[in-house]
């Protein structure tokens, strides 16, 4: 699915990403945690392609092609999702026309036909169900005058839309109470399948009880400095990240 | 350059779609302007002595005054010896039926996406056609009739009506207004007629397309729409234009007339010919567009998508002489590569508890530069006046210019009178957001832009709507990669 | 020549500038007499020049007044009411535009730190460098006029690194008890880097029989990292005319907090210029205007974003009663340099009376692109939520409204520094407001 080599990356002329390598097979999920500054939220901009960020060495390749060559909306196209950490308002284009546009955009790229629209007030209403998402919030503007907890949602909800080979999950679980990461973590279970991989970049241990990781690594100075399984997670929690720091700096 | 900029700048230079000229052959004046080519006009027309005494009027009144000059706009001086004052399509078109048109002239509507048996079969839209400046085809006229709404073109009122025309011509845009309205009032050649009678409900759009042809011309159409006491009319206008090297100077004037509990909906698409890349021709749009409410409870609403010409002078306006009357104003503008437009509103509260609102959205991309100009006055008599305003302007680019000039005159002190104003630019990352949706850069600007414009769009009846958020689209077009 | 502007009273300018200059020697000053020429193309603005379109400047001109000699008349008990930045002040007194020395306290300044005459600094060389160099008289008749009749008035300079913790209070006082008299203030004051500054800029007038004119102008630079706060107070009497030009021009890093509060005059027109000319420069602007009878107050305000990263923030309040009339003209200016610019500007109006007018022009030019800008504007009657919840607390209609008024003054008034000034402020708003209502 994603092979990631060595890969480096700097912005506004700071050095952020030392050289990551990590493998993600279909049907995986991969937790990415660590302390402020460690680059978590880098590597999900780099990897959805934002400008500001410049690869300064390695590479990354998505389904057998060169990720870092493509434009971020072919990123898109071929099935990367990106949940983002600050949902951006666009005032007065409604999350059903956002929607609807995205989704015949990818579908177009994959040689599919458009949908009409009764299909997809189908689909939608029954996606929304996913988020428990009210109906009125289809025709709002998109993330305009959300609160956190629903910016959050409907970038779930945008997922099950869209229907992506890879999801980049960025802190989605940030300022969340417990009932809200409760319906984006079963959101993004229903979504768990056998070809289909997520990366969930997270500050909290708490978001991995619910969303159960088959991987955790630690990112610490732009670099995996450890990984895991589940258990790597509970340690973290419990122990902090300091250990990991000494432990590292042993290393380097 | 970023990558988005780049797009921006490939996006905002898309080329004009309506640049064709229609191979039709016309009637036209000498070129120049004095009191000859204002009788062959009135002769060409077959006018009543009273209209061309008006017509002279204006003329020798045009001729004390002096051209006016805008700070925010700039052209090469006009010369107004250089314009051929008359071109009308030379079949004159006395139809019965659209069989009957002017091949051509039928071919014009279909390349401009207006295709005038569409039209009638779709949407119920009564529809006027202006060439030239002259009117070539009414539809719906019969069934109209029956309920006693007149619309047709401005020469045959001018024949069938006069005890309506020589009440309303000039009542709210007077010749002596400014010097366009002077000099259209001296040549105008056609243009539009609606009445409605008391307490009828227009039940139906109705609609002119004007379009100039000739080179060398300029147009200089009339529109008066009166609505009597209870009326309701919904009224239309888009405007195209071929490309050409040379400047066409466009100096129309509208007047609407609303009676006591009357409402006067009026819309336009304006979508003249904006030069080309290197601001090279293109329509001079020099506008005077007012109403008024005259009696209690009278509504005037204008909207506007202005996407064209070169240069645009234009504030469609309200007096609210009525009490509880009611102005309103919606606007579009977007400028591109080097067009000029300055545009807005006057809304003149005259009656008690008048009220007026305000909504104007600019956007700037290219070398453009696109100002809003605007007036809200409250007279001393004005007790309870409500306005509110707001203006927002977008950038497109970096070498473009998005300006804001309102001026508020309050003299009452019961008025509440707010206005807003924003300037912003397509964010960085709102794109992105799209990009990473799938939405390539194109499409996430169109996409954004018709969410800010929403407002106003939502204005315009359903059909022009769509028009209008294509034209926006297509504006904003360019090829991307 | 411009046709906008008349010339019927210029010559009576242009006669008493002959006087004026043989008198103070000023012949030879390059600068005065480059001013006179500039102001005889110009001549008086009228009312189809935009810039003065509903402030119409005849009824000053059709006055004749006299130019002080320079002869003193002032007592210390004369000037008491005007006293208003405290005990611990460094006080300049003018007396019909001359340095009053006997009634002034200039002492224990800083090291390097010039507080003077601005007539005994002509020859320095840092009135030399800046003296006319910023305000715009090539295209204002005013500033022009000004210029060609500068003789007294303040110069400040702060050399770099000089913090000046006292207030300094240059008071101005127009005596027109024996005759109509016209007054030329200047001010220049250059702040180097690092600079902290506080100045309360006052003018009030003595007698009412006969009318004066006051037209000032002051150059203020604001060099890298200073920070300058400065206050214009006016609360000369209805028989007073008063135009003034206020032109700062500000370095990087450097922050500017200017406050107008215009409480009297029978015409007054406050034009201030304010240019961002590095990076990283912030501007508060603040107004305050109180006005009734038959007065006119215009503020004209620029905002000139010439360099990238600045913020301005402007907030202009008026309460306007009896016949008067106000003009509040608010121009933000973005170059095209001048990205990540934010600029806000706030004006709000509140008419007392039936017979009061207030004309707005808030205007934004942009151009550039990656700007936030925005500009409201709101012109109306008192809340009357507001008043109803006063009222039904059992506060009476006349009082509640005072309250309201007093509160929406203040909003401007708490942003000056000064905490002597602002007590000192408050009960002349207050008394100013009665009469209005």
């Amino acid at each position: 699915m994603l092979e990631i080599k060595n890969l480096q990356a700097k912005v506004e002329e700071k050095q952020i990403l030392n050289g990551i390598n990590l493998t993600v097979n279909p049907g995986e999920v991969h937790a990415i945690m660590g302390p402020n500054g460690s680059g978590k939220s880098t590597l999900a901009s780099v990897l959805a392609g934002r400008d500001e960020y410049e690869v300064t060495g390695g590479e990354v390749v998505f389904r057998g092609e060169n990720l870092l060559e493509m434009s971020p909306e072919d990123r898109a196209r071929k099935g990367l999702f990106l949940a983002f950490q600050y949902p951006v308002e666009i005032p007065g284009v409604t999350n059903a026309n956002f929607l609807k546009t995205a989704l015949n955009e990818i579908r177009k790229a994959n040689g599919q036909t458009p949908m009409d629209s009764k299909e997809f007030l189908q689909i939608m209403k029954e996606k929304m169900k996913l988020v428990e998402m009210d109906k009125a919030m289809t025709q709002r503007s998109v993330n305009e005058g959300f609160s956190g907890g629903e910016k959050k949602r409907n970038e779930v909800f945008q997922m099950a839309m869209l229907e992506p080979m890879l999801a980049v999950l960025d802190e989605t679980d940030s300022g969340l109470d417990i009932d809200a990461l409760r319906i984006v973590a079963n959101g993004v279970n229903a979504l768990r399948n056998q070809e289909r991989s997520f990366i969930v970049i997270t500050h909290y241990q708490r978001l991995l009880d619910y969303i159960v990781p088959d991987f955790v690594h630690v990112l610490y100075k732009g670099r995996i400095v450890k990984s895991g399984t589940k258990e790597l997670a509970m340690e973290l929690e419990a122990k902090g990240y300091d250990w990991i720091k000494e432990e590292v700096g042993i290393h380097i | 350059m970023t990558e988005d900029q780049k797009i921006i700048t490939e996006v905002t230079e898309s080329d004009y779609k309506w640049g064709f000229i229609s191979d039709i052959e016309s009637d036209q004046a000498p070129k120049g302007l004095n009191e000859e080519v204002i009788r062959f006009i009135s002769l060409k027309k077959n006018e009543p002595a009273w209209m061309l005494e008006w017509r002279l009027k204006a003329y020798r009144h045009w001729l004390t005054m002096t051209e006016p000059v805008w700070p925010n706009v700039h052209y090469p001086k006009i010369d107004f010896n250089d314009i051929i004052y008359y071109s009308a399509p030379k079949k004159k078109p006395s139809l019965n039926s659209l069989d009957e048109l002017d091949p051509e002239i039928k071919a014009t509507f279909d390349k401009l996406g207006i295709s005038l048996e569409e039209q009638k079969r779709l949407s119920g839209v009564a529809v006027d056609a202006v060439i030239d400046s002259v009117s070539v085809k009414t539809t719906f006229r019969e069934s109209l009739g029956e309920l006693g709404v007149i619309f047709c073109s401005f020469s045959e009122a001018v024949h069938d009506h006069p005890e309506l025309i020589k009440q309303y011509l000039g009542s709210v845009v007077p010749y002596t207004d400014n010097y366009y309205a002077a000099l259209n009032s001296a040549v105008f050649s056609d243009g539009s007629f609606c009445y409605i009678p008391k307490s009828v409900r227009c039940p139906m759009e109705l609609s002119t397309y004007f379009r100039i042809n000739s080179a060398g011309t300029g147009q200089f159409e009339r529109t008066l729409i009166i609505a009597e006491e209870g009326a309701f009319v919904s009224y239309l206008e888009g405007c195209t234009a071929p490309m050409r090297d040379e400047n066409q100077l466009h100096a129309a004037v509208v007047e609407i007339y609303s009676h006591k509990d009357a409402q006067v909906k009026y819309s336009t698409v304006q979508n003249w010919y904006p030069g080309d890349k290197e601001g090279k021709g293109g329509i001079y749009n020099f506008v005077t567009k007012r109403g008024l409410c005259a009696g209690t409870h009278a509504k005037i609403s204008w909207t506007q998508v202005e996407t064209g010409s070169a240069i645009t002078w234009k504030y469609p306006s309200v007096i609210l002489k009525g009490d509880y009357s009611i102005g309103e104003f919606y606007s579009v503008a977007v400028t591109n590569n080097y067009q000029q437009a300055d545009t807005g509103t006057k809304m003149i509260h005259l009656g008690k508890n008048t009220k007026s609102t305000i909504i104007s959205k600019g956007i700037s991309g290219g070398k453009s530069q696109n100002s809003y100009r605007g007036l809200v006055r409250i007279n001393r008599k004005a007790e309870n006046a409500r306005n509110f305003s707001q203006c927002d302007s977008l950038l497109l680019g970096d070498k473009c210019g998005a300006h804001t000039f309102p001026y508020l005159e309050v003299s009452n002190k019961t008025a509440i009178v707010e206005h807003e104003a924003t300037t912003s630019k397509v964010g960085e990352d709102q794109i992105f957001y799209c990009n990473q949706r799938g939405i390539s850069t194109e499409d996430a600007v169109g996409l954004i832009v018709n969410g800010y414009c929403k407002e106003v769009f939502n204005q315009l009846p359903m059909e022009f709507a769509v028009e209008a958020q294509k034209l926006l689209a297509i504006s904003l077009e360019g090829s991307v990669g | 020549m411009n046709p906008a502007y008349q010339h019927t009273d210029k010559e009576k300018f242009l006669n008493s500038y002959g006087a004026f200059a043989s008198r103070h020697e000023l012949m030879d000053s390059p600068l005065n007499t480059l001013a006179i020429r500039k102001f005889e193309e110009l001549g008086f603005p009228t009312t189809k020049h935009e810039e003065w379109k509903y402030t119409n400047v005849s009824p000053i001109l059709k006055n004749r007044f006299a130019l002080s000699t320079g002869k003193s008349r002032l007592k210390r008990e004369d000037i008491l009411p005007f006293l208003l930045t405290g005990k611990d002040s460094i006080l300049l007194v003018f007396e019909n535009g001359f340095l009053n020395r006997e009634l002034s306290l200039i002492e224990n300044l800083p090291q390097g730190v010039i507080i003077d005459s601005l007539a005994s600094s002509r020859n320095h060389d840092v009135v030399k460098q800046h003296l006319g160099k910023y305000a715009p008289m090539k295209q204002e008749s005013f500033v022009a006029l000004n210029t060609a009749f500068i003789f007294d008035g303040a110069f400040i300079y702060l050399p770099v690194n000089a913090v000046v913790e006292r207030p300094i209070h240059l008071l101005y006082v127009n005596d027109s008890r024996e005759e109509a008299t016209v007054v030329y203030p200047r001010n220049l004051i250059v702040a180097k880097k690092n600079n902290s500054l506080k100045i309360a800029c006052t003018y009030h007038t003595i007698g009412n029989i006969n009318s004066a004119f006051t037209n000032s102008v002051s150059e203020i630079v604001t060099g890298a990292n200073a920070n300058v706060e400065f206050v214009k107070v006016q609360t000369e009497n209805d028989n007073t005319y008063h135009i003034s030009h206020t032109e700062v021009m500000q370095e990087r890093d450097s922050v500017f907090n200017i406050s107008t509060i215009t409480l009297g005059g029978n015409i007054v027109r406050n034009n201030l210029h304010i240019v961002l000319n590095d990076v990283n420069c912030t501007s508060h602007l603040y107004g305050l205007y109180i006005t009734d009878g038959n007065e006119l107050v215009d503020n004209h305000t620029l905002v000139d974003h010439a360099k990238p990263n600045c913020e301005s923030n402007e907030l202009y309040k008026g309460v306007l009663g009896g016949k008067s009339s106000g003009v509040f003209n608010g121009k933000v200016f973005v170059r095209p340099d001048a990205q990540k610019t934010n600029a806000y500007q706030s004006n709000k109006n509140i008419l007392l009376s039936d017979e009061a007018t207030m004309n707005t022009k808030p205007q934004l030019e942009i151009f550039a692109d990656d700007v936030k800008c925005s500009h409201g504007a709101t012109t109306g009657q008192l809340d009357s939520e507001a008043l109803f919840y006063l009222r039904s607390r059992g506060i009476g209609e006349k009082e509640a409204k005072a309250f309201l008024n007093i509160a929406f003054a203040a909003d401007v008034i708490k942003n000056i520094s000064l905490e002597p000034l602002r007590d000192r402020l408050m009960p002349l708003i207050e008394r100013k407001l009665k009469q209005g209502d």
